[in-house]
């Protein structure tokens, strides 16, 4: 009987360690919301349009226009940058590029992505992608490890003909992320994301007067994680019971089956 | 899980906001948008000779201007305020003196008539010069207000009166700090046009768009026109000193500020222990400069010691260069300390021109100051320092192991001390 709680004690917990291993694996939330997708966008990082994760935005604009976006990032995810522009019919040989910054304006690396492409002469598209390091919770400020807070896109042509200049082109972007959970679960956090202008706005969220233009009014769906949550809880719990189980089977090893042998019957 | 991360984070929201509410005092912050200026545009049209040609979807220029323009009218939002301006209506002649002052204001900036700005552009015929960079110093008159302003001018030639350079003109507009945007859109243009009007756009921050049909001309304006209407925070001018010592004291906001190519900037921001300061900058390239360029701002004790920086360098075409820093000032150890530190910070620029450029006025520079919260420091890498992973388990379930041996040899051990006692 003893056993069979011992043996009902170790599959829960083995039914608790396959939690952590599956949320590892579960994709980003950011549902689809197409419907309300922005078709515009900005021409600097004070007019970027705000966009959500998942939403796929579209843009009318002029070759040799620089196009902004922002989107929010929170902790814990690994951001995907992917944007298409549609070329006019005939153009020359033109290089598009796309460019994440973080919300203190700092350029973000790319792990991997063709960051910038050559569009060949006559091509109908090209197609760039950032997929961007995971953003951690807190960093060192010597660092520029990316952080909660807003993220800034821009696309552009990096080199093109003057004779294509200011053709009309057709940019579609959209941002995506991977939720890489506890493993990027760092200690410390920030009292705030990195949100430009944010100091300005909860000052004003507490006079009561609504601005109408704030530099970024960008949050995620279900609002910035506040950082206590990861699966390592999970997990060190998890392993303290299995630690304590094993110490149990580690004491009953020593004891034998029921009463030591030596030990005469009634002593 | 997720209910328990939503309840802490507005849990933690709260709490952000309650502290925030103590941080900020109710004093005006610069950079806090008006919220009630109304964003006017001006439209700046060129009815020069050239606009008889028929090229555009077998109509005239003019007509195809003509037409988009009332549709433009029709589509305008309500709360922007519109003007029409003309360049080369009037003066027929041959007289370039005369022909370079024809610029004239068809229809004041302010609530659009859409009757009587449509009955206004019905009579325009295409006449005389282009003379592209008085119109746009008087259309830079025209504007009133504080609210984001923006012309949109649509040539179909280069300008004819050198020797003003357009772009020079659309270079000083942009630096007297009025907040002026211009977009230009070319009508079937050449190379030199292309070149010059798009020059004047990045002036100014703006666009350059060819046009060869007439949706694509309306398509565009309405855009334009549209995209004046988004509020956005206006910056606040500010000019940043030679040094520290001199520097104008910043709170948190958004400014502007111009620097020449290697000129240094300095400003101060006051931080309190505790509160964590972030400065971004952005130096805009307004004209042609050498393709390698770089900006460097720097957090800088008031006696000279460097803090932190952020360093940005690029290749090759861009609008701006942008950097920024975080710096989180630790808590007030005792009470001795001063209250707040002076952080100075410097913004310096590595862009270089070729010699025909002119270098004043100086490069576009926008600066972001927030001072919020500290974070909270990290004590260990892992979030509370908590563990994760196969290994973690495989090394605790073999601690438990050995503790629970030794605790059970220990035992016995003790039981048959007892027993031989």
């Amino acid at each position: 009987m003893r056993i069979t709680r011992v043996l009902g004690a170790a599959a829960l917990m083995f039914g608790l360690a396959a939690t952590p291993a599956a949320a590892d694996s579960s994709p980003s939330p950011s549902a689809s919301t197409d419907s309300e997708a922005p078709t515009t966008a900005g021409t600097s990082f004070r007019t970027a349009t705000e966009i959500e994760q998942g939403q796929t935005a579209t843009a009318d604009g002029s070759a040799g226009d620089y196009l902004y976006w922002s989107f929010p990032a929170d902790a814990g995810q690994r951001p995907t940058v992917r944007a298409t522009v549609k070329l006019p019919e005939a153009h020359a040989a033109e290089t598009w590029q796309v460019d994440v910054y973080d919300g203190l304006r700092r350029r973000q690396a790319c792990q991997y992505g063709a960051q910038t492409r050559t569009a060949a002469a006559g091509a109908g598209s090209v197609e760039l992608a950032c997929v961007l390091r995971t953003v951690r919770a807190w960093s060192e400020p010597w660092a520029n490890d990316p952080l909660p807070g807003t993220y800034y896109v821009r696309l552009t042509v990096v080199d093109l003909t003057t004779g294509d200049l200011g053709l009309p082109v057709r940019a579609e972007l959209r941002a995506d992320s991977k939720d890489v959970g506890g493993a990027a679960a760092v200690d410390g956090s920030l009292a705030e994301p990195l949100v430009p202008g944010i100091a300005v706005t909860s000052a004003d969220d507490e006079d009561g007067s609504s601005a109408s233009a704030v530099l970024s009014s960008i949050e995620p769906d279900d609002g910035w994680s506040s950082g206590w949550w990861s699966d390592r809880w999970v997990w060190t719990a998890l392993g303290g019971a299995l630690a304590a189980l094993a110490g149990v089977g580690g004491y009953a090893l020593t004891r034998g089956a029921g009463r030591p042998s030596r030990v005469p019957p009634g002593a | 899980m997720i209910t328990s991360k939503r309840l802490a984070a507005g849990v933690c929201a709260l709490l952000a906001a309650l502290t925030a509410g103590v941080a900020f005092p109710a004093a005006a912050l610069a950079g806090e948008p008006t919220g009630e200026a109304t964003p006017q545009v001006d439209l700046v049209l060129d009815v020069s000779g050239s606009m008889r040609t028929r090229d555009i979807d077998g109509g005239t220029r003019m007509a195809a201007a003509k037409q988009a323009f009332n549709e433009v009218l029709d589509a305008t939002p309500e709360d922007v305020e519109l003007g029409i301006r003309t360049l080369g209506a009037n003066y027929p002649g041959d007289d370039q003196k005369t022909g370079c002052k024809d610029t004239a204001q068809l229809y004041p900036v302010g609530p659009l008539d859409r009757t009587e700005a449509k009955t206004a552009v019905a009579t325009l015929s295409p006449t005389g010069w282009t003379p592209i960079g008085p119109a746009l110093l008087k259309a830079a008159d025209d504007f009133d207000g504080d609210g984001s302003k923006r012309i949109v001018l649509i040539s179909d030639g280069e300008d004819t009166c050198a020797p003003l350079d357009p772009c020079e003109v659309a270079r000083e507009i942009a630096a007297k700090g009025i907040g002026l945007t211009i977009d230009t859109l070319g009508l079937v243009p050449n190379a030199k046009m292309r070149q010059q009007l798009s020059c004047i756009a990045e002036a100014t921050g703006g666009t350059y768009t060819s046009v060869e049909h007439t949706d694509e001309l309306t398509d565009r304006v309405n855009q334009l026109v549209d995209r004046a209407a988004d509020p956005v925070v206006t910056p606040v001018a500010t000019e940043g000193a030679a040094s520290c010592a001199k520097a104008p004291t910043l709170k948190s906001g958004l400014y502007t500020d111009r620097e020449e190519f290697g000129q240094q900037r300095w400003y101060r921001v006051d931080v309190e222990p505790g509160k964590e300061l972030r400065a971004s900058v952005s130096v805009g390239a307004d004209r042609a400069v050498n393709p390698s360029y770089g900006v460097l701002l720097r957090a800088v004790t008031v006696r000279g010691r460097e803090i932190v920086r952020g360093e940005a360098a690029g290749d090759g075409r861009t609008d701006a260069v942008s950097t920024g820093l975080r710096y989180p000032k630790a808590e007030r150890e005792n009470e001795d300390e001063a209250a707040a530190e002076s952080v100075c910070l410097q913004v310096t620029n590595s862009f270089s021109a070729a010699s025909g450029v002119k270098t004043t006025p100086g490069l576009p520079l926008e600066l972001t100051v927030d001072v919020v919260d500290g974070p909270s420091q990290a004590s260990d890498v892992a979030s509370f320092g908590l563990g994760r992973g196969w290994w973690l388990l495989g090394a605790l379930i073999l601690a438990g192991f050995v503790a629970g041996l030794l605790w059970g040899w220990l035992s016995r051990w003790r039981v048959a001390v007892w027993r031989t006692n």
